[in-house]
């Protein structure tokens, strides 16, 4: 079922005449007719997962905002999609900023915010000239600005752009770098919802949480929570990438098999070349590998289904995440170790360097991955790595910490032997690869 | 009292005001108990929270709510709550994650002690003795940054440098308009002016003393001598600053005063001064006044049981003392490093006792002695 992409075939849906020709700011018309908490309850109701990665429920995330009285309150749209694989966000907001906008005013109204903001990652340049335009447009016809459509709320929205780090994404760090400051993760107690921008209650919310919300709101928060299965409600977008026929932006529903995402025509049509299936990072770079026996079935032998519970079945031992929905699929030429030490550099280059365990432990993962790829590797630098990691993780101001070193254990916990071969053969391993060995994808195996 | 609540650490349980942060609850307990800090500074607004070194574990939520916090927290940002069960010392899962926290911080230092400035009053000396490990695990070349001029007064040694981001609160908190920050990020972040700018306001030599490492220094000090070689002097001005409070420690030797530093209290934070304020000094006392004459002399100052000028103050072992007796007995099979109170063994303190006359490396007439001989 489409949900949020149905419409993104629509010529020139992007503007808004052509966008309110088809059904355009109908929810927020509704919205308007509602009271504030009762959007909150419709929201509630829907079961809606925050997007953003770490799948809070958002009707209970907004029902936590502080209002005291007589201090303003805010939305902050959460725009820095920067982790490594994760691109949806870009694409709605690109192809269908009404949509997003819709959900800006609609949540902005729910939590009485009368300035929202929009924190974009300052990479994606010319994106926040389609969402001021789209803004504009808005404003225009009366759905921001005074008194929107004689309903007595007053809403603005700003885009702010960030410089250019991954930590910002993070929503305290974003919170201070929308506030002009460097982007540290703030340490919390207080939660934002609490002392949030300019230290009032604010509420974090990724772009598809919020583009979800007029979806919602248009079809009840009931029906929407009747989609979905078990805890994984409505439908999701994943950006899927790597070794694939047809990687892209795909909404999803929550009952599709993995096998069939990747495989199916309707999705990313398979891997190219007729190679293998090795392993995939289903969720954004944060999110542990998994090799592709894992990855299809879970030890139980069940298939997995693309959904927050299914996926995260196992554990960290032998489950992933569906995280931010980056689907990252490496086939059988690829490098488990070099790709480790890829993601260890992107994390040392993005750690805030705050709190010591991420800024000195990301660095000499990176260090030590570095020389296990090109051929200095030693037997004990396994070992230390875990340990490290291990070190590292949960001890840390922010996710980021746990985010750097859930990879490098996963890698480790599944992909040991490619990381021995490496270190046994370190002339070998800068020609060839390890290939398969037994973690390859079970169903072509059979074949 | 009702305000009261009730906390236990490493089984002993001590009665604290609501608010109060585990890690303070911790120090009103005294001895091992309380956690090196790193970057937490009492008198510093916001600080703390970065270095990790203070994690403990929290074994009992509280009365309300007994669930374990499943994470080890940092004492010095994490407030306590009635009948709330922390682990600091006698929990393995901490030692492990401070020896991980203490290796971190090594990891790219440049282990210079021998011509660094800060030795012997280095946190993280002390920090390395306590908590870390013998050895080292890697052998990666160590980052290293340009040299920075940072004026007549201060030198940065960048190197060194932990990012506890006290100076930054410091300069933010004392000094009417900021003079420095942090660049850039991750393990490249680091301390400057931006533009190669002096720091100085009037109050920035307050950096110096809240660096725990030795990464600002006074510039007037500089390679002139050894902490342990002079000693410690308390002693006051009639300082014309109106915030400063010229109550202050000289860094004696013989008759030649060597250093000016603001006093420090136990845990090696700037003291209370007698006016009842942080004890900050200006740049003026710091500075300028490398004269006795300039002085009214109080005495010898209390000095800190980590500080190396205790070493060999005091005479063989000596049993345990009020308060240490109490933590042995009940800080249940562990073995704390320091049980006893250097003041309640020492003459150091004793203001009847000239400091030269106690047996030990750290008095003038050792080094006239050597000068002579050489
Ligand atoms: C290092 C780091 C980076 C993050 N980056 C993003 C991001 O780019 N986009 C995003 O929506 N959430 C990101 N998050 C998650 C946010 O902190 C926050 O949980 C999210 O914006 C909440 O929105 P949601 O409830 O709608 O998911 C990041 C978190 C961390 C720790
Ligand atoms: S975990 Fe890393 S990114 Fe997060 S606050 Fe600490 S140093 Fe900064
Ligand atoms: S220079 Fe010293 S006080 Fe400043 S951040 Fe570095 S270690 Fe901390
Ligand atoms: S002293 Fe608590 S984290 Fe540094």
């Amino acid at each position: 079922m489409k949900l949020l992409l149905d419409k993104a075939h629509i010529e020139g849906i992007r503007y808004y005449d052509t966008w309110v020709k088809n059904g355009g700011y109908e929810s927020v018309a509704k919205a308007l007719k509602m009271t504030p908490e009762e959007i909150v309850e419709e929201v509630k109701k829907s079961g809606l997962r925050g997007r953003g990665g770490a799948g809070f429920p958002t009707g209970l995330k907004w029902s936590f905002l502080a209002k005291p009285e007589g201090v303003p309150r805010h939305l902050v749209c959460n725009a820095d999609e920067s982790e490594p694989g994760t691109f949806k966000d870009r694409y709605l907001m690109e192809f269908l900023p009404h949509l997003f906008i819709e959900g800006m005013i609609i949540s902005s109204f729910a939590l009485g915010s009368n300035v929202s903001y929009i924190y974009i990652r300052g990479e994606y340049a010319w994106i926040p000239d389609i969402l001021e335009q789209a803004i504009a447009e808005a404003k225009a016809n009366g759905w921001l600005g005074k008194n929107i459509k004689g309903s007595g709320f007053d809403c603005e929205i700003y885009v702010q752009r960030g410089g250019g780090a991954y930590i910002c994404g993070e929503e305290t760090a974003l919170i201070e770098s929308l506030e002009g400051k460097r982007g540290n993760p703030r340490i919390k107690p207080p939660f934002p919802a609490v002392q949030g921008v300019w230290m009032r209650p604010t509420v974090v919310n990724n772009v598809e949480t919020i583009a979800t919300v007029g979806p919602i709101i248009s079809m009840g928060g009931e029906a929407y929570g009747n989609l979905g299965v078990g805890n994984s409600k409505g439908t999701k977008l994943m950006s899927a990438c790597g070794n694939l026929n047809k990687p892209g932006v795909y909404e999803i529903d929550f009952d599709l098999s993995v096998e069939e995402f990747i495989y199916s025509d309707e999705y990313c049509g398979g891997i190219p070349n007729g190679k293998r299936l090795k392993a995939c990072i289903p969720g954004g770079s944060s999110v542990p590998i998994v090799p592709a026996n894992l990855l299809l079935k879970n030890v139980k032998g069940e298939t997995r289904l693309m959904n927050y519970e299914s996926l995260a079945d196992g554990g960290l031992a032998t489950g992933t995440m569906l995280g931010s929905g980056g689907f990252i699929v490496l086939d059988e030429d690829q490098c488990v170790v070099r790709h480790t030490m890829t993601l260890a550099r992107f994390y040392n280059h993005e750690s805030c360097g705050q709190c010591s365990p991420c800024r000195e432990g990301t660095g000499w993962m990176y260090k030590i991955l570095k020389n296990i790829e090109y051929g200095k590797g030693k037997k004990e630098d396994i070992d230390l790595l875990w340990d490290i990691q291990r070190r590292i993780e949960g001890n840390t101001i922010c996710p980021l910490g746990d985010a750097a070193a859930w990879p490098v254990a996963a890698a480790i916990r599944h992909f040991r032997d490619e990381f021995e071969w490496h270190i046994d053969h370190p002339e070998e391993a800068q020609t060839r690869n390890f290939g398969l060995a037994h973690y390859a994808d079970p169903l072509l195996i059979q074949n | 009292m009702s305000d009261n609540i009730k906390v236990t650490i490493d089984n002993i349980t001590v009665e604290v005001p609501n608010g109060t942060t585990i890690l303070e609850a911790a120090r009103m307990v005294g001895g091992d108990v309380a956690p090196i800090t790193m970057c937490y500074y009492s008198k510093l607004k916001g600080s703390g929270g970065k270095c990790r070194t203070c994690l403990v574990e929290v074994s009992k939520g509280s009365e309300k709510d007994p669930r374990p916090m499943p994470k080890l927290v940092a004492s010095c940002r994490t407030g306590v709550m009635d009948g709330m069960e922390v682990k600091s010392m006698t929990s393995e899962r901490v030692k492990d994650a401070r020896e991980g926290v203490t290796e971190f911080l090594l990891l790219n230092h440049p282990l210079d002690c021998p011509v660094c400035d800060q030795a012997g009053e280095c946190h993280l000396q002390d920090l390395s003795y306590e908590q870390g490990k013998q050895g080292t695990r890697t052998d990666f070349t160590r980052r290293t940054f340009a040299p920075e001029d940072l004026g007549p007064y201060i030198q940065l040694h960048m190197n060194r440098c932990i990012m506890c981001f006290r100076c930054v609160y410091t300069a933010e908190q004392l000094t009417e308009q900021r003079e420095h920050g942090v660049l850039d990020r991750g393990d490249h972040a680091r301390i400057s002016t931006c533009i190669s700018k002096a720091l100085e306001h009037d109050f920035i030599g307050n950096v110096i003393d809240v660096c725990p490492v030795g990464a600002l220094t006074d510039k007037t000090f500089r390679f002139k001598n050894r902490v342990w070689f002079t000693k410690p002097v308390d002693a006051h001005r009639n300082c014309t600053n109106p915030k400063c409070c010229g109550e202050v420690r000289l860094w004696m030797r013989g008759k030649e005063v060597f250093r000016v530093t603001a006093r420090k209290d136990e845990w090696g934070e700037v003291a209370t001064a007698s006016n009842g304020e942080t004890g900050w000094i200006c740049n003026e006392c710091r500075f300028e006044k490398k004269d006795t004459a300039d002085w009214i002399i109080e005495g010898p100052s209390r000095i800190q049981r980590t500080s190396v000028i205790a070493q060999g103050h005091y005479a063989g072992t000596v049993g345990t003392a009020g308060k240490s007796e109490k933590l042995i007995d009940k800080v249940i099979g562990k073995e704390p490093i320091y049980t006893l109170d250097i003041h309640k063994v020492s003459e150091v303190d004793n203001p009847n006792v000239h400091l030269s006359q106690i047996a030990g490396p750290a008095h003038s007439t050792d080094f006239k002695h050597d000068i002579k001989d050489r």
